[in-house]
C-alpha cells in the first residue's frame, strides 16, 4: 500500500505510524478506564474497538507489508466466524465464549512468533530476539490449549471434576523447567529446528495438563488467568516484532487479568496456588460428591401457596439467585414475581455473590438481560448486614454461595469462602430441583436448618407457580 | 540490547497502568470487563498482519494467515459480545425508573 504514496510521505511514514500507535494506545487506556463504570462501559468498549481499528489500518501502510491477499482473506474469514459466534451465543454460555476467544488470541500470538521464526534466517537473530520468540510460543500455546480444555470442561465435553494422575504437579513443574531451559538453548543455537519444535510441543501439552486437574468450580479463575496469559502472549509477540502498541496493550490486559484473578480468588477464599495445584471440587473423598445420602436429616418441603403468603406478608425479601436460575431461563419470571411483591409493598433486593453464575459478575449480566435495574442488585458486602432484618430469603438455583459450611465446617473444601449469610434471616426458602450438591460438589447444611424450607422443582416452573399464587392472594 | 531494555520499560509501565485501571471496578462489571480485555488482547492481529504481508517466505505467510484468522475471531467476536452484554446494562436503566 505504501508504494502508492508520494515519496515525501513515505520517508516520514514510519514516524507517522508510531504516532498513530501512540494515539491508539491512549484510546485503549481511556477505553479500559471507561469499562470500569456501568454508565460509561459501553462507550469504553466501543472506544477500545476503535483504537484497534485505527492501529490495524495504519499498520497496513507499513513498508514491510507488500502482499495483501492473505491479510484480506484472513480478516474476512475471522470476522465472519467471530461475528457469528458473538451474535449466536446465549448469555448463560458467556464463560465458554470468553474461554474460546481467549484461546484464539493466545494461539494467534504463538503463530506470529512462529511466522517470524520461519521468515528470518536463524543466524540473523540476536539472542534476545530468539528468547522472546521462544517465550511467545510458550505462553501463546499454553493459552491456546488451556483455553480449549477450559471450554470443554464448561461445556461438559470433558468432566468438570479434577482429572489428575500421580505426581502431576511435579511432572508439570518439570516440563515447564525443561521448556524454559530449551528456550535458553535456542538462544545459543537458533538454527535448531528440533529444539524449536520440542518447545512448541511442550507448551501445547502443558496447556492441557495445567487445566485438566482444575475442578469446574474454579474454572472462572482459570479463564481469568488464561485471559491474563493471552495478554502476556500478545505483549511477547510485540517484543518479537518490536511493536510498542502490542507490548502496551498486551501488558494492560495481562495486568488486568491478574487483578481480576486475584479478586475472584479472594471472593472464594482461595489462593492462586491452591486453585492451580489443589485439584478442588467434585471428587474430594470426604466431601461426598454423590446426592446427599444422609437419611437421618430431614428437610421441610413447602408449596407455592405457602411461599406466596410468606413473601406477600413480609416487610423485606432478599433474592439470592444462582446459576440454576439462569440455566432454567427463569430471570423473566423472577422479575414478574418481584414486580408483584413490590406492588404489595414488600421491599425486594437482590443479593449477588461475586462468583454467582459461572464467572464473576456473570449473574449481573444474566439479570440485566431480564431488565432487572442494577440499583436493585446488591453485592455481597452490601447485602450481608441486611440479612438480620430480612424476613424471607429466596434462594433460587444457588447452592455453594450460601452454604454455611464455609463458616462452620473446618476441613470442608469451601471453608473460609465468604458467603451470603442467608441463615441469619428469619426464614430461607430454597428453590431447587433436588437435594443434590452444586458445582463445588458438596452437601449443603442449610437445607436441613429449622428455619429453611425447600421448594422443589425447576426454577422456571416453581417461579411460575409462585407468580400465579401471588395473583390469587 | 538497548531495544530490549526500552521495550521492557514500556512493558512494566503499562502493567502498572493496567493494575491501576482495573483495581476499582465493581463486581457487576467483571464479566464484560473480562470479555472486553480479552478482545483487546487480540491486538496481536497487528503482528499477524505484519507476518502475513511479507513475501520472503510462503510458509510464514500461511502461518500469518492462520494467525490473522485466529486473532480476528478474538477481536471481532470479543468486542461484539461485550457490546451485547453492555447494551443490556444500559437500556433497563431508563425503562424502570
Amino acid at each position: 500500500m505504501s508504494e502508492f504514496l508520494p515519496s515525501g510521505i513515505q520517508a516520514i511514514l514510519p514516524d507517522i505510524i508510531q504516532l498513530v500507535y501512540l494515539v491508539a494506545t491512549g484510546i485503549f487506556i481511556v477505553g479500559i478506564k471507561r469499562l470500569g463504570s456501568p454508565d460509561t462501559a459501553r462507550s469504553g468498549n466501543q472506544l477500545a474497538a476503535l483504537g484497534m481499528l485505527i492501529g490495524l489500518v495504519v499498520t497496513l501502510f507499513d513498508q514491510q507489508i507488500i502482499s495483501y491477499e492473505y491479510i484480506i482473506a484472513g480478516i474476512v474469514i475471522g470476522s465472519a466466524i467471530g461475528a457469528f459466534a458473538a451474535k449466536k451465543v446465549e448469555m448463560t454460555a458467556m464463560p465458554e465464549m470468553v474461554a474460546i476467544f481467549n484461546g484464539f488470541g493466545g494461539g494467534a500470538s504463538a503463530l506470529v512468533a512462529w511466522g517470524e521464526f520461519r521468515r528470518t534466517a536463524p543466524e540473523l537473530f540476536a539472542g534476545q530476539e530468539i528468547a522472546t520468540i521462544g517465550l511467545s510460543i510458550l505462553i501463546g500455546s499454553i493459552t491456546f490449549t488451556g483455553s480449549f480444555v477450559a471450554f470443554g470442561k464448561l461445556k461438559g465435553f470433558i468432566s468438570g471434576n479434577p482429572i489428575t494422575f500421580p505426581a502431576q504437579n511435579i511432572f508439570n513443574a518439570f516440563i515447564t523447567i525443561v521448556g524454559l531451559a530449551l528456550v535458553g538453548w535456542l538462544t545459543f543455537d537458533p538454527a535448531s529446528q528440533l529444539v524449536f519444535w520440542i518447545i512448541f510441543g511442550i507448551a501445547l501439552v502443558l496447556g492441557v495438563l495445567t487445566v485438566l486437574p482444575i475442578g469446574g468450580a474454579d474454572m472462572p479463575v482459570v479463564i481469568s488467568l488464561l485471559n491474563s496469559y493471552s495478554g502476556l502472549a500478545a505483549s511477547m509477540a510485540g517484543f518479537v516484532i518490536n511493536n510498542n502498541l502490542l507490548i502496551i496493550s498486551g501488558a494492560l490486559v495481562g495486568a488486568a487479568g491478574l487483578i481480576l484473578t486475584n479478586i475472584m480468588c479472594k471472593a472464594m477464599n482461595r489462593t492462586l496456588g491452591n486453585v492451580l495445584f489443589g485439584a478442588f471440587g467434585g471428587d474430594n473423598g470426604d466431601s461426598g460428591s454423590g446426592p446427599a445420602a444422609d437419611t437421618d436429616k430431614t428437610v421441610h418441603e413447602t408449596t407455592a401457596q405457602d411461599v406466596a403468603i410468606q413473601c406477600a406478608y413480609a416487610d423485606k425479601v432478599v433474592i439470592t439467585p444462582g446459576y440454576g436460575l439462569a440455566v432454567a431461563q427463569a430471570q423473566h419470571v423472577l422479575k414478574e414475581v418481584v414486580d408483584k411483591l413490590e406492588k404489595k409493598g414488600v421491599e425486594v433486593k437482590y443479593g449477588i455473590h461475586p462468583v454467582a453464575g459461572r464467572m464473576p459478575g456473570h449473574m449481573n449480566v444474566l439479570l440485566a438481560e431480564a431488565d432487572v435495574p442494577y440499583d436493585q442488585l446488591y453485592d455481597m458486602e452490601q447485602i450481608n448486614p441486611e440479612f438480620k432484618s430480612t424476613d424471607v430469603v429466596l434462594i433460587i438455583g444457588a447452592n455453594d454461595v450460601v452454604n454455611p459450611a464455609a463458616k462452620t465446617t473446618q476441613g470442608s473444601p469451601i471453608y473460609g469462602m465468604p458467603i451470603l449469610n442467608v441463615d441469619e434471616a428469619e426464614r430461607t426458602i430454597v428453590f431447587k430441583r433436588s437435594l443434590s450438591p452444586g458445582f463445588a460438589g458438596i452437601d449443603n447444611a442449610l437445607f436441613y436448618e429449622e428455619s429453611n424450607q425447600m421448594f422443589f422443582g425447576d426454577a422456571k416452573e416453581t417461579l411460575q407457580d409462585l407468580s400465579q399464587a401471588l395473583s390469587n392472594l | 540490547m538497548s531495544g530490549l531494555i526500552f521495550n521492557l520499560f514500556i512493558f512494566v509501565l503499562a502493567s502498572f497502568i493496567g493494575f491501576e485501571l482495573i483495581s476499582k471496578v465493581p463486581p457487576t462489571l467483571h464479566t464484560p470487563l473480562m470479555s472486553g480485555a480479552n478482545a483487546i488482547s487480540g491486538i496481536t492481529i497487528i503482528g499477524a498482519v505484519v507476518v502475513a504481508g511479507q513475501v520472503d517466505s510462503q510458509v510464514a505467510q500461511l502461518i500469518g494467515f492462520c494467525a490473522i484468522v485466529f486473532a480476528t475471531i478474538n477481536v471481532v467476536g470479543g468486542f461484539m459480545v461485550t457490546d451485547r452484554m453492555l447494551e443490556m446494562f444500559k437500556k433497563k436503566d431508563r425503562s424502570n425508573e
